[in-house]
């Protein structure tokens, strides 16, 4: 094959998502596991679980919504709950807003694709062949894979979930660490610092403040406010 | 246990609009315009910011009590990796290893 052809860009592209994504693959198991636990001692068997894995692709808010199903709650309560407690994701696509114009179709499974994994993913995504344009297909791939991911590992749980015995306590840190790797890599570039000890402030005022449930909306509110003021501030000087 | 059919659906498809809604928030305000250079500064600067924040909330729930503790332990243990060999899968696998034999063994 001669290099630069299409199908090996697939390839490459390809190999360098399913490497950087690996991690994202090992905090899913537990966390799809137990989901499809859930679903399926609530009464849903594992086309309900694949079901919504592919239509709402929000971990947390798809454990909410199984004590949702039974009724008792109006779909407007069901609503506001659901914007509540993603109300962070607003923020993930800006970064995007310009990098996926010109995407075609493919922009729309981006955007219905992103939650906190592939928001992380994609930021950190350095596959560079010389060809701007190439990203796309890392893009979508990561975001494919996710997506398969937390699909099958909840199918998986609803299916053989209750025979599995091995203790996984602590392997969700995987994602944690994830996090915390893609951090350090984005400090290397000086420009990220101030925004990072923003962040860290911010959040770690509002979680003393506001306790664990609803500190993450009101603190990037705070940082997105104080990144504002900053940027007018170095403008004026 | 009896599955309400309908009621089910609905609550699905409320979900699964309010998420798609949520994320696709900042393409549907700057459709087919040029991004003004405040929301592209705030774009470079948010990455960082929001990966912050998100290492925080998954520390969130151990916060108040000494769980935080091995975690806090893995986050070093990571950090030091990285920092030492810059290789991320070591630095991931190695500090969820050591935060899954301190939860499981030693806390």
């Amino acid at each position: 094959m001669q290099p630069g052809t299409p199908s090996l860009l697939m390839k490459q592209a390809f190999l360098y998502s399913l490497k950087k994504s690996l991690p994202v693959l090992v905090s899913f198991i537990p966390v799809g596991l137990a989901y499809g636990i859930l679903m399926q001692t609530s009464g849903y068997n594992w086309i309900w679980t694949a079901g919504t894995c592919v239509s709402v692709f929000a971990g947390s808010l798809q454990f909410l919504m199984v004590s949702f199903f039974a009724g008792g709650v109006s779909l407007l309560t069901v609503a506001a709950m659901a914007l509540l407690l993603n109300s962070r994701h607003i923020f993930y696509g800006i970064p995007f807003i310009e990098k996926w114009r010109g995407y075609g179709p493919w922009k729309y499974f981006l955007i219905h694709a992103l939650p906190d994994e592939t928001f992380s993913l994609h930021i950190a995504n350095d596959f560079d062949d010389g060809n701007e344009r190439h990203k796309k297909y890392t893009y979508v791939f990561s975001a494919a894979l996710v997506f398969l991911y937390w699909t099958i590992s909840s199918v998986a749980g609803a299916l053989i979930g209750r025979l599995i015995r091995f203790n996984t306590e602590g392997i969700d840190f995987a994602l944690t660490a994830l996090f915390i790797v893609i951090l350090l890599e984005q400090l290397r570039g000086r420009d990220a610092r101030i925004p990072a000890l923003i962040a860290l402030c911010s959040s770690l005022t509002c979680l003393v403040l506001l306790g664990p449930d609803r500190f993450i909306l009101p603190s990037l509110m705070v940082t997105v406010a104080l990144l504002l003021v900053l940027q007018q501030r170095r403008k004026e000087a | 246990m009896g599955v309400n059919v309908p009621r089910t659906l609905a609550v699905i498809a409320v979900c699964a609009v309010c998420t798609l809604l949520e994320r696709a928030l900042p393409f549907l305000i700057f459709r087919g315009r040029e991004v003004p250079k405040v929301v592209k500064n705030l774009g470079a600067a948010l990455p960082a910011a929001i990966i912050t924040t998100l290492i925080v909330y998954c520390l969130r729930s151990y916060a108040a009590s000494a769980a935080i503790i091995p975690q806090l332990i893995a986050c070093a243990v990571t950090v030091v990796l990285h920092l030492w060999r810059r290789n991320s899968f070591l630095s991931i696998f190695g500090g969820t290893a050591v935060c899954m034999l301190l939860t499981q063994f030693v806390f």
